[in-house]
């Protein structure tokens, strides 16, 4: 699982209800996309492109459990997002729903907004090309990157109920 | 070395004798918890292919987050919830009608000390108030525990909290949390099991151990915890729970904790949550004469009974300020009852409350919304932009007695003013 495009960076404790507002969360996909972090940067519903990468501060998804928001951020079509840290509804959510998510302590300090970085989500290692800088993020565990390959939790019972009868 | 909570219950869950911070298992949950994103689990369990429960007792549905249905699509939902339940004859369902439902399950006695919940709501933290090990996942994945029973934990860190008491007057368990929120900020125990400790602790109403579990989410927690004691087993009693029914668990005294930190509440004033954070967090003089449109008490952290009773001791004889809109909504239907048999309702409506069904109410957008420019004065746990109708609305965030003097005045209004008066 590889990813590389433009860095959009967002700042720390962004919560559920920013990545998709409220009185959206029952709008049909199209209208939820045009509005995704809007009130962080306006741009980014706009102009995200697929394979582009989210780089956020610590905290990132905090608030409400509601899946909504990751899957939200899955259908931007983003590569991954590489955090300092998620809220752990938002972490287990984004296994759940196949979303690739990283967790890097000390990413923010090294990519700019703009910045063209490349992610191997398995092994972690992510290369800001822009500066030539690379990082290493946390480790995932094995089951989880089953998971995220599967598609996510459901598709992964579909397999193993597949694999079984 | 000795045990947190949080260690011994996902051991106990998982079937393993002990086990330690970091390791992921497969716990086994008492009871699964959904609300109104059961349709979702039911869909999700239609794609699965599969029609097996593990165990249908596990099972807890509550319709609460839209109560009554707004629109005919919610309306089906509710609708092929209410078909599954009797269907699968789960017990556990609990209609439009019974209110929010870490409260509603509390009270008809599903929650007890050692068990494992799993909830598709954030605030599933607030079971610890009955000694149980309460966090939320997504409905996926609580579709998946209905399936096959089980679901991945990681087990956390804890984090010791020390809350030393009694409170003064005019301050409460809300002031402790906002304080504690607003010193570690809304990251400061991400993925940690939070125990409350301290002579405040101790002999504390269930009531307020729900507030301090409840907001325990609001610090990033996995889960909340207040060890049980007397005050427990009785209120579990009076649900009809037998001590053999359930089975304890306290931390060691040795047990290991990633930090501890101390509150005084005996030098705590009255503290507001400001917009647009929960940990934006003031003492009450720094804010105090804010102009405010609607003040509102209910949700899963703030609309018990207790909480009830002691915002009516501020309103009693009172009127709400002119132009201001009170909007109390009960947490449960037999709250509703109780207040209507104690004369607490009725001070309410002499005030000029406006009452709504029990129920998430305006605390997830269900009626009670803002228009733009507007501020509302809240009980609940959350005040993050948009939270309540407009995106240019404000909310601040406060005890129920705050949120009563505030009704009175129309400003954000510190409660110790009437209560000296008194």
């Amino acid at each position: 699982m590889q990813a590389r495009g433009r860095c959009w960076k967002f700042g720390d404790n962004i919560p559920t209800d920013m990545i998709v507002r409220t009185d959206m969360i029952f709008k049909p996909w199209p209208e939820i996309l045009k509005h995704v972090l809007e009130t962080c940067n306006p741009e980014f519903p706009a102009n995200v492109k697929p394979g582009d990468i989210v780089v956020t501060g610590k905290h990132f998804g905090q608030s409400s459990g509601r899946a909504i928001a990751a899957k939200a951020m899955k259908q931007t079509k983003i590569g991954c997002i590489v955090a300092e840290g998620f809220a752990r509804t938002f972490y287990r959510n984004g296994f759940e729903i196949g979303l690739p998510i990283l967790e890097c302590p000390g990413i923010t300090e090294h990519v700019s907004d703009g910045d063209v970085l490349s992610v191997d989500v398995e092994s972690g290692k992510i290369v800001n090309e822009t500066t030539g800088y690379e990082l290493q993020a946390k480790p995932t565990p094995p089951f989880l990157l089953d998971m995220l390959k599967a598609g996510g939790l459901i598709p992964m019972a579909e397999r193993l109920a597949g694999e079984r009868s | 070395m000795g045990k947190t909570f949080a260690e011994k219950a996902l051991a106990r869950a998982a079937g393993l004798s002990e086990v330690s911070p970091g390791e992921i298992v497969d716990a086994y949950p008492d009871l699964y918890m959904s609300h109104m994103a059961s349709w979702r689990c039911i869909r999700t369990m239609e794609k699965l292919g599969t029609d097996k429960l593990y165990d249908v007792d596990r099972i807890a549905m509550v319709m609460d987050h839209i109560s009554p249905a707004q629109t005919a699509k919610t309306a089906d939902d509710q609708r092929m919830c209410r078909e599954f339940a009797q269907k699968k004859g789960i017990k556990k369902f609990y209609d439009v009608n019974a209110g929010i439902a870490h409260i509603v399950l509390s009270e008809a006695g599903h929650i007890r000390p050692g068990m494992v919940i799993i909830g598709t709501d954030s605030h599933t933290t607030i079971y610890g108030s009955l000694g149980a090990l309460g966090t939320g996942v997504g409905f996926s994945e609580l579709t998946a525990a209905w399936a096959t029973g089980k679901l991945w934990m990681k087990v956390p860190l804890s984090v010791k909290v020390v809350i030393e008491g009694p409170l003064a007057r005019g301050v409460s368990s809300k002031d402790v949390m906002l304080k504690l929120i607003g010193d570690l900020t809304a990251d400061g125990a991400t993925y940690c099991s939070v125990e409350f400790h301290g002579s405040y602790t101790e002999g504390l109403s269930i009531s307020d151990r729900m507030t301090l579990c409840n907001l325990a989410m609001e610090l990033g927690a996995k889960n909340g915890f207040v060890r049980p004691d007397e005050v427990t087993r009785s209120y579990l009693t009076g649900r009809g729970v037998k001590p053999g029914d359930y089975s304890e668990i306290h931390p060691d005294a040795d047990a290991a904790y990633a930090k501890t930190v101390t509150i005084d509440g005996r030098r705590l004033t009255p503290q507001i949550a400001c917009p647009h954070a929960v940990d934006n967090v003031k003492p009450i003089e720094q804010v105090a004469g804010t102009k405010v449109n609607q003040v509102f008490i209910g949700s899963c952290a703030n609309a018990k009974w207790e909480d009830l009773v002691e915002a009516a001791a501020i309103l009693k004889g009172h009127k709400i300020a002119s132009g201001v809109r009170l909007l109390v909504s009960p947490a449960s239907k037999e709250i509703v009852e109780r207040t209507v048999r104690d004369g607490t309702y009725s001070i309410f409506l002499e005030a000029g409350a406006l009452i709504t069904n029990p129920g998430c109410s305006a605390c997830a957008g269900d009626g009670g919304v803002m228009a733009d420019g507007e501020v509302t004065l809240s009980t609940a746990n959350r005040n993050f932009q948009g939270r309540m109708g407009s995106y240019q609305a404000e909310i601040y965030l406060g005890s129920p007695a705050v949120a009563a003097a505030t009704a009175i005045r129309g400003v954000i209004t510190d409660p110790r003013e009437f209560m000296e008066r008194k």
